[in-house]
């Protein structure tokens, strides 16, 4: 399955991922109206240290912590891509406390949301991997360590 | 065909199912549900009476979960006895189930002290099933005065279940503080605040002396007067079964890393169950959630003949009131270290060169990279621990670890 992948030597740190993150789940048409002078709640963000910048999103775990723990059975692994269904999450919290990568946020209405690899959205491929100039996030396939 | 039973029909059962499944496609299960309902989200309880949880959303698994996973329940029954010797287990309506393998995920149940003049109360409830909050929400049909006997997790959920349909809300409890089993004081302080100003009212440090119909005589003195009354004391996890047939039971069943109990082939898992905490380093009652799909879905396996051993369990609560979003997890033991930010606070505890535990009030982000710390005994020689402490980052562990995390499949 393909999956998203971060070289942290590559990212420039520009957030421009975090930009077009929020926008390819706007829903909307144009990217000024959508978050133009508004916080933004992307599925995906950059940290670091010192010169050290990357980018976090959802891992699509083979064996995923906050699948087994969500306490409304709202997350789910559907071929591989985990998934949140918003209507039934109730903002706990408690994926964000068993995520080991720190993937995992609310969004503005403090309901959860994560990255689905804009597989749901207009997208319909990461707009965070499509947007990034220095190609630093890669959406492919790698095997799985054995 | 290998036949399984399982006892309970909670979180802790359907990841037993789960478990099962993945190693033994064909097995014939049978699942006893003393409830008359398909698995639910237990803790969405409180979330109904708010209004936040559609109830024909809380179930734990998709409606069609036991066709699909070829299972037969049998609803309103419970389990009598095991007996080991002959591998049955007896039933209340009489019937007898052989089995080949046994899991007693029973859960708990609420635990009453014998509190003067309780039978002369008439509105009161446990706070524990889907049931009683059905109850609760029928007898807050109109506002009302409520009494939360119970400061802990339980009570203070119904508390906020229950704030937009009562006239008032006082909760007592004999410890000194609100959630005593997962705060410190300083802790406890800050989240009593934030409670007492959306206008709950706390008696701590108190209990009630008897009740006489609509009102408490508490052991300070004061007199409560309440319309609704709701007992979240504490809970004891269900252990007669494996106790009376003759295994061993701490506070929990006491099962081993592959939720094995002291008796061939019954094993037991969930808020039932007692097993290692790592962060402790002795068996522990986990009466949580995630715990219970963990323990549930490793019981499944070795059940089926996996092969699967659950060496990581630790205490975990994310837990939130009004806004005020709380996460703990593990041990309170060791050096310590607190960080105030902006939002709130976060305090460490490490011990032994690794992190044991913490406790974030308000502070939340990321929080799942302090639960890996702990979870997997992770050496801080290795973190930038003052990075750590301050942004829950992984730009704290070494590029080898960060390429492991971001650059495989894991």
């Amino acid at each position: 399955m393909k999956r998203i992948y971060v070289n942290e030597e590559w990212c420039l740190g520009c957030h421009l991922c975090e930009y077009n993150c929020a926008f390819a789940n706007s829903g909307m048409r144009d990217m000024a109206s959508a978050l133009k002078g508004k916080p933004i709640f992307p599925r995906i963000h950059i940290e670091g240290k010192d010169a050290v910048t990357y980018a976090v999103s959802c891992r699509h775990c083979t064996d995923p912590l906050c699948v087994k723990s969500c306490i409304a059975g709202a997350i789910r692994r559907e071929d591989g891509v985990v998934k949140v269904d918003r209507t039934r999450c109730v903002g706990c919290l408690t994926c964000v406390l068993v995520c080991p990568y720190g993937a995992l946020s609310p969004g503005e209405d403090g309901v959860m949301q994560k990255c689905e690899l804009c597989l749901t959205n207009a997208c319909g491929a990461p707009a965070c991997v499509a947007g990034c100039p220095n190609g630093a996030i890669i959406f492919e396939e790698r095997r799985e360590a054995q | 065909m290998k036949r399984y039973v399982i006892v309970g029909n909670g979180v802790a059962a359907s990841a037993c199912i789960e478990g099962i499944r993945n190693v033994d496609p064909d097995g014939a299960v049978t699942v006893i549900s003393a409830e008359n309902r398909p698995a639910y989200c237990r803790p969405l309880i409180s979330y109904y009476l708010e209004g936040r949880a559609d109830p024909a959303k809380i179930g734990y698994r998709a409606p069609d979960f036991y066709e699909k996973t070829g299972c037969r329940v049998l609803y309103g029954q419970t389990a009598e006895a095991i007996d080991p010797a002959a591998k049955t287990v007896s039933l209340s309506d009489g019937a007898v189930l052989p089995y080949d393998a046994v899991c007693v995920a029973a859960g708990s149940s609420p635990f009453v002290p014998p509190f003067a003049g309780l039978e002369t109360v008439r509105e009161k409830y446990s706070f524990m099933t889907m049931d009683d909050a059905l109850q609760l929400e029928k007898a807050t049909e109109t506002p009302k005065d409520v009494l939360i006997v119970g400061a802990g997790l339980i009570g203070l959920k119904c508390a906020e279940g229950l704030y937009g349909r009562a006239r008032s809300i006082t909760v007592c409890d004999l410890a000194d503080r609100v959630l005593s089993s997962i705060l410190d004081a300083d802790g406890a302080k800050a989240v009593q605040a934030h409670l007492e100003q959306k206008g709950l009212r706390f008696l701590l440090g108190d209990t009630v002396d008897r009740f006489d119909g609509n009102t408490a005589q508490m052991k300070n003195g004061e007199i409560v007067r309440f319309d609704v009354l709701v007992l979240a004391v504490g809970v004891r996890a269900n252990t007669a079964l494996v106790k009376n047939a003759g295994g061993a039971c701490g506070r929990g069943i006491t099962v081993n890393e592959k939720m094995e109990t002291s008796l061939p082939d019954v094993f037991a898992a969930g808020d039932c169950a007692e097993g290692e905490d790592v962060s402790f380093g002795a068996r522990r009652v986990l009466a949580l959630m995630p715990n219970a799909c963990f323990q549930g879905y490793t019981a499944g396996v070795n059940m089926a003949g996996g092969e699967k051993k659950l060496t990581d369990a630790i205490p975990m609560n994310a837990i939130g009131f009004f806004g005020l979003h709380i996460m703990t997890a593990g041990t309170y033991t060791g050096d310590v270290y607190e960080e105030k930010t902006a939002l709130g606070s976060k305090k460490f505890f490490t011990a032994d060169g690794v992190l044991k535990g913490f406790i974030l009030i308000g502070e939340t982000q990321r929080a799942g990279l302090y639960t890996a710390l702990i979870r997997n005994r992770t050496p801080l020689e290795g973190v930038d621990f003052a990075l750590i402490r301050k942004t829950a980052t992984s730009a704290a562990f070494s590029k080898e670890t960060r390429a492991k995390m971001f650059g495989e499949v894991v």
